[in-house]
């Protein structure tokens, strides 16, 4: 007698959850290949060496981190200027981190360990979209796990080839070319899409002007400060739209 | 500071951040107040660098059509808001920076 189990624990080998993984994560990594070789050519006309260009890769492996670092070692911040502003550029991984945890509450310690360093924003949208379709139609694949480690891995390996590669090319670049302005094309790219709504663009707007205001700060501190009010007014925004959204309710129902 | 004692900080910093809610906590419901102001950490941030780049190139407030810098930003954010495309908007910002220099002295 056939028995239809809604609640069923997929038996997925381990192996064809890495291989979904790698093969979900290969249109985005059409991408990222001409994003890190600009991060290399970057971080070598930035003036680091190349060794210290190629290490930023593997122990800090964050893109946008990687580029505001860059940016701001050339700037001649401070270190704990560099550090604090690469905590704020990273803040938004706590969302990924909480959202992707009661999948792998079960993991043991070092898989946990292994998977947060791969949780990049790449990685991480291709897999919580899996981990979400999954929990949609009820289905507990109990080696998911695998599946995150291929897309983490195949993104790790193409952030390291690439950045390499621009990091090469980096040194036979001339400064003529002016692709330092590649930070802020890429930073436009990814900010602009995202305005679609009142505190966003709130947001980014007073965080532009209070970061041009605040450019003469010492230690390139006016970047935090701008970014921090950026968030505050972006915050009241959102808060104020909540509350006449409520009145209206109230009067509606009258 | 050391730029290899910088990485490792940066390293330390990226990773504690990406493991928090993993290591810590099974199941954790972040309060909404504290998920909306993470949503506006990455255009707050990015705006906060691209502004002072793009009107202010050599230091000072620039917002002359000299300013090419500005005009090709300009461009390429129209390019964002239109495509959403990441590389067409590089590659057109670029290539726009490269016209006006070429064309307008600076």
């Amino acid at each position: 007698m056939a028995v239809v189990d809604t609640n069923h624990d997929l038996k997925r080998s381990p192996r064809s959850e890495f291989v979904a993984g790698v093969r979900a994560e290969l249109p985005i990594l059409l991408g990222v290949v001409p994003f890190g070789m600009i991060y290399g050519v970057l971080a070598v006309s930035a003036g680091l060496s190349v060794g210290a260009a190629m290490a930023m890769s593997s122990i800090v492996f964050a893109g946008s981190a990687q580029f505001v670092g860059v940016q701001l070692i050339h700037a001649g911040a401070p270190g704990m200027v560099i550090v604090f502003t690469t905590f704020i550029v990273n803040l938004r991984h706590i969302l990924y981190s909480a959202s992707i945890a009661p999948y792998l509450a079960q993991l043991s310690r070092r898989w946990k360990w292994l998977l947060a360093y791969l949780l990049t924003d790449e990685a991480y949208a291709v897999t919580i979209t899996r981990y979400n379709q999954e929990s949609a139609s009820a289905v507990k694949s109990v080696n998911r796990h695998w599946y995150l480690l291929g897309a983490g891995l195949a993104m790790w390996t193409t952030w390291q080839v690439s950045t390499a590669a621009g990091i090469f090319l980096g040194a036979q670049v001339p400064s003529s070319w002016s692709l330092d302005f590649t930070i802020a094309l890429t930073f436009i790219a990814l900010v602009v899409p995202a305005l679609r709504d009142r505190p966003s663009v709130a947001a980014a707007l007073s965080a532009g002007v209070i970061a041009v205001l605040a450019f003469g700060l010492p230690y390139k501190l006016g970047l935090i400060v701008a970014a921090i009010s950026g968030m505050a007014v972006g915050l009241w925004v959102e808060a104020r739209l909540l509350s006449t959204g409520r009145r209206r309710e109230r009067e509606d129902s009258r | 500071m050391n730029v290899w004692l910088l990485l490792i900080c940066m390293g330390v910093v990226t990773y504690a951040i990406r493991l928090s809610m993993i290591g810590l906590i099974g199941r954790v419901n972040l309060p909404s107040v504290v998920q909306w102001a993470l949503c506006l950490v990455p255009p707050a941030v990015l705006s906060a660098i691209i502004f002072p780049e793009l009107l202010m190139p050599k230091g000072t407030l620039d917002l002359s059509f000299g300013n090419l810098r500005l005009l090709a930003g300009a461009l390429a954010a129209a390019v964002a808001w239109r495509t959403r495309n990441v590389l067409l908007t590089i590659g057109v910002g670029m290539v726009a920076l490269w016209v006006l220099q070429a064309v307008i002295p600076h």
